[in-house]
C-alpha cells in the first residue's frame, strides 16, 4: 500500500546548524508511527517540510504520494497539529474552526462534527485565549479531524494533558488508525508512545537513527533476560553460574539472569534444592528498550548532551 | 457513511467522510472574510477609524467660528459667494457696460488700452466684451477679452478659458486689439483682431439662454495677491486692485435700449472698496473702471473647501493601518500563520484574499464614515458661519468615495508592509510616517511649501489628492497651498502614486511570503 507520508533523503540548515541531514522514513496507513527524538533532534522542523511550510535543501517529502502543497483541500488529505497554541485568543474555538472548515470548502455541520469528537462541546463557543492547555489540544485536533483525512500528523498531542487526556488522546489515535489512517505522532518521552504506536521512526540531530516496529525493539531490548528473586542469592548465583548463564544481581534479593531460559532456571534451582520466590521473563519497557536502542548513537548522545546542556 | 469496523479493517484502505467539492479563491475569501468578523476587537477597531474620523472634523468645525465685527462693534454683512451653473462657488463682480439683446447679434469694440491705477495692470485684469443671462452673481456667460498679461482669451459658465490666437505666452498680445462676441440662436462665438478687417476666431460655446441676455463691454481685476513663504507657515497678503480700460469703435447690431452700468456683485462683494468704479464717454471712446474677477472661487481664507469636513481622515486613516498590518502580523506572532498555509498552501492567493477582504471591508465602513462625517460635519461649519465653497454633487461623491478608498488602499498597505515585516509595530511605524505624516506636515503649513509639495508628490501622502473639490485654476493667480486644499497632484494622479507604492509593496510582500519559511 502507498506510504501515507514518504520522506526522502531530507536536508535543510539554518545557519551553522544541520537540522535535517539525509533524513528518510515512511509512515504507513492504518498504523500509528511513532515521531521520537530529543528536543532539537528535527522533529518539528521535518512535519513543517512535510506541510510544505518550510523549504528544504535537499530531497523530498511526500503525502499520498504527492507534495503537500500541489494538494487540493489539503486538509481532506492530512490533517496536522504542529503547535496548539497558534491562536488568536479573542476568537472562539468553534469560529477558528470554522475559518479552517471554509477555506476547504467544508461548512458549519462539519465544525460541530469534530467538536463533538474532541469533546469540546462546552468550551467551543469560549474565547480560545481562555482555554487550558490540554482543551487547546483537543481544538488542534478538532482542526486536524476537520478534512477526514487519511493521514494525520501530531506534535507533541500528549503536551499538557491530564491523565485522563492521555488516555482519551491514546484511545482516540488507535480508533484513528484502525480505521485504516496513517498517523504520525511525535514526543520527546518514549513512554507517551507505550501501548500506542506500533511503529517507530528514532531520530537525533537530523538523522535517522531507527526505524523499527515495537513489537521487534522490545523483543531486542528484553534480549532473553529473567528475573530471579530469592532469599538465596549466593547460592542461587552459583548454580545458575555453574549451568553456564551470566548472572548480575541488581538488589538484594533480586538477579537478572542471562543465557537460560525461564523453564530451565527453574529446573535447575528446584533440582539443586535453591528456595525461590519468582522467576518471570523480564519484558523491556519500551523506555527501556528506546535507552538501549539510544546508548550506542553518536547522533544520540551527542544531541542529548547538546540538549542538557542548553 | 459507514466505516468497517476496526478487527476487519487492518488492510481496508481509509475512504474519508468529507464531502466531495472544490475550494476555489471563493472559498479562501469566506475564510479570511470569516477570520476578520470572529475578532470582536477588530470590528471595534472599524467602529474607532469612523468615529475618530468623525470627531476630529466634528471638533474642528466647531473650534473654527467665522466671526466679522463692524466699525461699531456692529455684526458685519455677511456676502454669501455666488454658486456658478456647474453648482460650484464662484467670484462675479465687474463694471458691466450693457444693453438688452433680445435675440442673436453681435457686439464689436476696439481695446484701445488697459492700464492698472498708475501701475501695469494685474495680469489677469480684464477688459472685453461679455454676453450674459441677466445681472445676477453667478449667472450664465461667454465672454472674450484683453488680459493684463495673458493676450487675448475666451472664457465662458467660470471655469472655461482658451487662449486667442494671437500672440503667445512669451509675447502676449496687447492693446490695442479688436474683439467681436457674436450669438446665433444658442451658439456664442468670440474672435479677435490685430486690425479690425481681419478676424481669427478664438471659441465657441453653446449656451441656451433665455430670451433676452445682457450683451456689452466689462471690465474688472483680481486682488493683488504677495505670497511669502517660510519654514513654519505661509503668510499671504491681498488688496483689491483696479484696472482702466479704454474701449472706441463700439458697434453693437440687434441690441435693444442704451448703455447702463451696473456694478455686478456690488460694492461690498469682497475685501476692499472698487473706488471710481464705472464708467465715461466721450466721442465714442468708453473709459470703464472695474475691480473684481470672473472666475471659480479658490479656497483660501475667504473659503473653505467641503473636504475640510474629512480633515479627521488621517485619525481614521491610523487605526485603519494598524488593523490592515494586524490583519496578518498576529498570524505571524500567534504562530497562526503556519495554520493558514497548510489549509491553503498557495500563498500569493492567500496574499490576494487577504487584500480583498481588508479593502473591501475597509472600503465599505470608509463610505459609510465619510459620507456621514461629510454631511454632518459640514452643515456644522455652515451653522458656524463659515463659508464651505460648494462643488457639483459628482464632486462630492467623488470626495467622498476618494475617501473611502483611501483608507482602503492605505490598508492594504499596511497589509502588505505587515507581510514583509512580520511585526506589526515596525508596519504600523512605517506605514504611519510615510503616509500620514507627510499629509499632516504639509498641511498643517509646518513644512515651506516647496518640501510639502515634493512630499506630496513622491510619498504615499499624494493619495490624499482624491480628496481636493476644486481645482487648480490658470485663470486665477492665487497661491495653491496644500493647506488650504490644493495637492501638487491631480486627484487620480495622486491616488495612482498612493496605488503605485500599495502595489510595489504588496508585490514585495508576495515574494518575501513565497520564498521565506512559515516561521513566525
Amino acid at each position: 500500500m502507498e506510504p501515507s507520508i514518504e520522506v526522502i533523503g531530507l536536508r535543510k540548515r539554518f545557519g551553522s546548524t544541520q537540522a535535517l541531514d539525509g533524513l528518510t522514513f515512511a509512515v504507513r496507513p492504518g498504523q500509528i508511527t511513532g515521531f521520537v527524538g530529543p528536543n532539537g533532534a528535527g522533529k518539528s522542523t521535518t512535519m513543517r517540510v512535510i506541510l510544505g511550510l518550510d523549504a528544504v535543501d535537499e530531497g523530498t517529502a511526500l503525502v499520498t504520494g504527492r507534495p503537500y502543497r500541489s494538494l487540493h483541500r489539503p486538509l481532506t488529505h492530512l490533517g496536522s497539529l504542529l503547535d496548539a497554541a497558534a491562536l488568536q485568543p479573542s476568537r472562539t474555538g468553534r469560529n477558528h474552526l470554522l475559518w479552517l472548515a471554509h477555506s476547504q470548502g467544508l461548512g458549519v455541520r462539519r465544525v460541530d462534527e469534530v467538536i463533538e469528537q474532541a469533546g469540546l462541546q462546552t468550551a467551543a463557543r469560549r474565547r480560545a485565549g481562555g482555554y487550558s492547555l490540554g482543551m487547546r489540544q483537543r481544538l488542534g485536533l478538532a482542526a486536524a479531524m476537520l478534512g477526514d483525512p487519511p493521514v494525520l500528523m501530531l506534535d507533541e498531542p500528549f503536551n499538557g494533558l491530564d491523565p485522563e487526556g492521555i488516555v482519551w488522546m491514546r484511545g482516540l489515535l488507535r480508533s484513528l488508525a484502525g480505521q485504516g489512517r496513517g498517523v504520525l505522532v511525535s514526543s520527546h518521552l518514549m513512554s507517551e508512545l507505550q501501548d500506542t504506536a506500533t511503529h517507530l521512526v528514532v531520530i537525533g540531530r537530523g538523522r535517522l537513527v531507527a526505524d523499527t516496529s515495537v513489537a521487534e525493539l522490545i523483543g531486542e531490548a528484553s534480549g532473553g533476560r529473567v528475573t530471579v528473586r530469592t532469599a538465596a542469592r549466593s547460592e542461587a548465583t552459583a548454580v545458575l553460574a555453574g549451568a553456564g548463564a551470566t548472572v548480575s544481581s541488581s538488589d538484594a534479593g533480586t538477579l537478572t539472569v542471562s543465557g537460560l531460559a525461564a523453564e530451565a532456571i527453574v529446573a535447575v534451582l528446584t533440582r539443586n534444592s535453591v528456595p525461590f520466590a519468582e522467576v518471570s521473563a523480564h519484558r523491556a519497557s519500551l523506555e527501556e528498550a528506546y535507552m538501549e536502542l539510544t546508548r550506542d548513537s553518536v547522533e544520540f548522545v551527542a544531541a542529548a548532551t547538546q540538549e542538557s546542556a542548553s | 457513511m459507514t466505516r468497517p469496523s476496526d478487527e476487519a479493517m487492518l488492510d481496508a484502505p481509509f475512504r474519508s467522510a468529507a464531502p466531495a467539492g472544490r475550494a476555489g479563491f471563493g472559498a479562501l475569501l469566506k475564510s479570511e472574510w470569516t477570520k476578520f468578523r470572529t475578532v470582536r476587537g477588530w470590528l471595534v477597531a472599524l467602529l474607532v477609524a469612523g468615529l475618530v474620523t468623525f470627531a476630529v472634523g466634528a471638533l474642528s468645525a466647531t473650534g473654527s467660528k467665522r466671526e466679522c465685527a463692524g466699525p461699531d462693534g456692529q455684526p458685519c454683512a455677511v456676502h454669501i459667494p455666488p454658486v456658478g451653473p456647474n453648482g460650484q462657488s464662484v467670484t462675479d463682480r465687474f463694471t458691466f457696460v450693457h444693453q438688452d439683446l433680445p435675440g442673436d447679434g453681435t457686439v464689436t469694440a476696439r481695446v484701445s488700452s488697459l492700464t492698472g491705477d498708475g501701475a501695469a495692470p494685474e495680469p489677469w485684469a480684464k477688459a472685453g466684451l461679455i454676453v450674459k443671462a441677466d445681472l445676477t452673481e453667478g449667472s450664465r456667460y461667454a465672454a472674450v477679452m484683453l488680459t493684463g498679461g495673458h493676450g487675448v482669451r475666451w472664457q465662458y459658465d467660470f471655469t472655461a478659458d482658451a487662449a486667442g490666437t494671437t500672440g503667445d505666452a512669451a509675447a502676449p498680445s496687447t492693446a490695442p486689439r479688436w474683439l467681436r462676441l457674436t450669438r446665433s440662436g444658442d451658439t456664442i462665438a468670440g474672435y479677435d483682431s490685430a486690425d479690425g478687417v481681419s478676424w481669427n476666431a478664438v471659441g465657441t460655446a453653446t449656451i441656451p439662454f433665455p430670451g433676452t441676455v445682457q450683451i456689452g463691454m466689462f471690465v474688472t481685476s483680481p486682488d493683488h495677491t504677495v505670497t511669502v513663504q517660510r519654514f513654519g507657515g505661509t503668510e499671504t497678503n491681498s488688496e483689491a486692485s483696479q484696472a482702466i480700460a479704454a474701449f472706441d469703435n463700439v458697434a453693437v447690431n440687434g441690441g435693444a435700449g442704451d448703455w447702463a452700468d451696473t456694478q455686478v456683485g456690488g460694492d461690498d462683494g469682497g475685501p476692499g472698496p472698487t473706488p471710481n468704479a464705472g464708467f465715461t464717454e466721450a466721442n465714442g471712446t468708453f473709459t470703464i473702471t472695474g475691480s473684481g474677477d470672473i472666475a471659480p472661487a479658490v479656497a483660501g481664507p475667504e473659503g473653505n473647501t467641503v473636504e475640510r469636513s474629512l480633515a479627521g481622515v488621517f485619525a481614521g486613516l491610523i487605526v485603519v493601518m494598524v488593523l490592515g498590518s494586524v490583519f496578518i502580523t498576529s498570524e505571524y506572532r500567534r504562530g497562526l500563520i503556519r495554520t493558514t498555509l497548510a489549509a491553503r498552501p498557495q500563498r500569493g492567493q492567500l496574499l490576494a484574499a487577504k487584500a480583498l477582504v481588508i479593502g473591501v471591508v475597509t472600503f465599505v465602513v470608509g463610505v459609510i464614515t465619510s459620507a456621514l462625517t461629510f454631511w454632518i460635519v459640514g452643515a456644522i461649519r455652515r451653522a458656524n458661519g463659515v463659508n464651505v465653497m460648494p462643488v457639483s454633487w459628482q464632486t462630492d461623491l467623488r470626495v467622498i468615495a476618494g475617501t473611502a478608498a483611501l483608507l482602503a488602499v492605505s490598508s492594504v498597505f499596511a497589509l502588505a508592509v505587515g507581510t514583509l515585516l512580520r511585526r506589526a509595530v515596525g508596519a504600523v511605524t512605517i506605514t504611519v510616517v510615510l503616509v500620514v505624516l507627510p499629509y499632516v506636515l504639509a498641511v498643517a503649513s509646518v513644512l515651506p511649501s516647496g518640501a510639502a509639495q515634493w512630499l506630496l508628490r513622491v510619498t504615499p501622502a499624494a493619495g490624499f489628492a482624491i480628496q481636493q473639490s476644486t481645482p487648480v485654476y490658470q485663470q486665477v493667480d492665487a497661491t495653491y497651498l496644500p493647506s488650504s486644499g490644493y495637492f501638487p497632484l491631480s486627484p487620480l494622479g495622486g491616488f495612482a502614486v498612493l496605488c503605485g507604492w500599495t502595489a510595489l509593496a504588496l508585490a514585495l510582500a508576495a515574494v518575501s511570503l513565497r520564498r521565506r519559511d512559515a516561521a513566525a
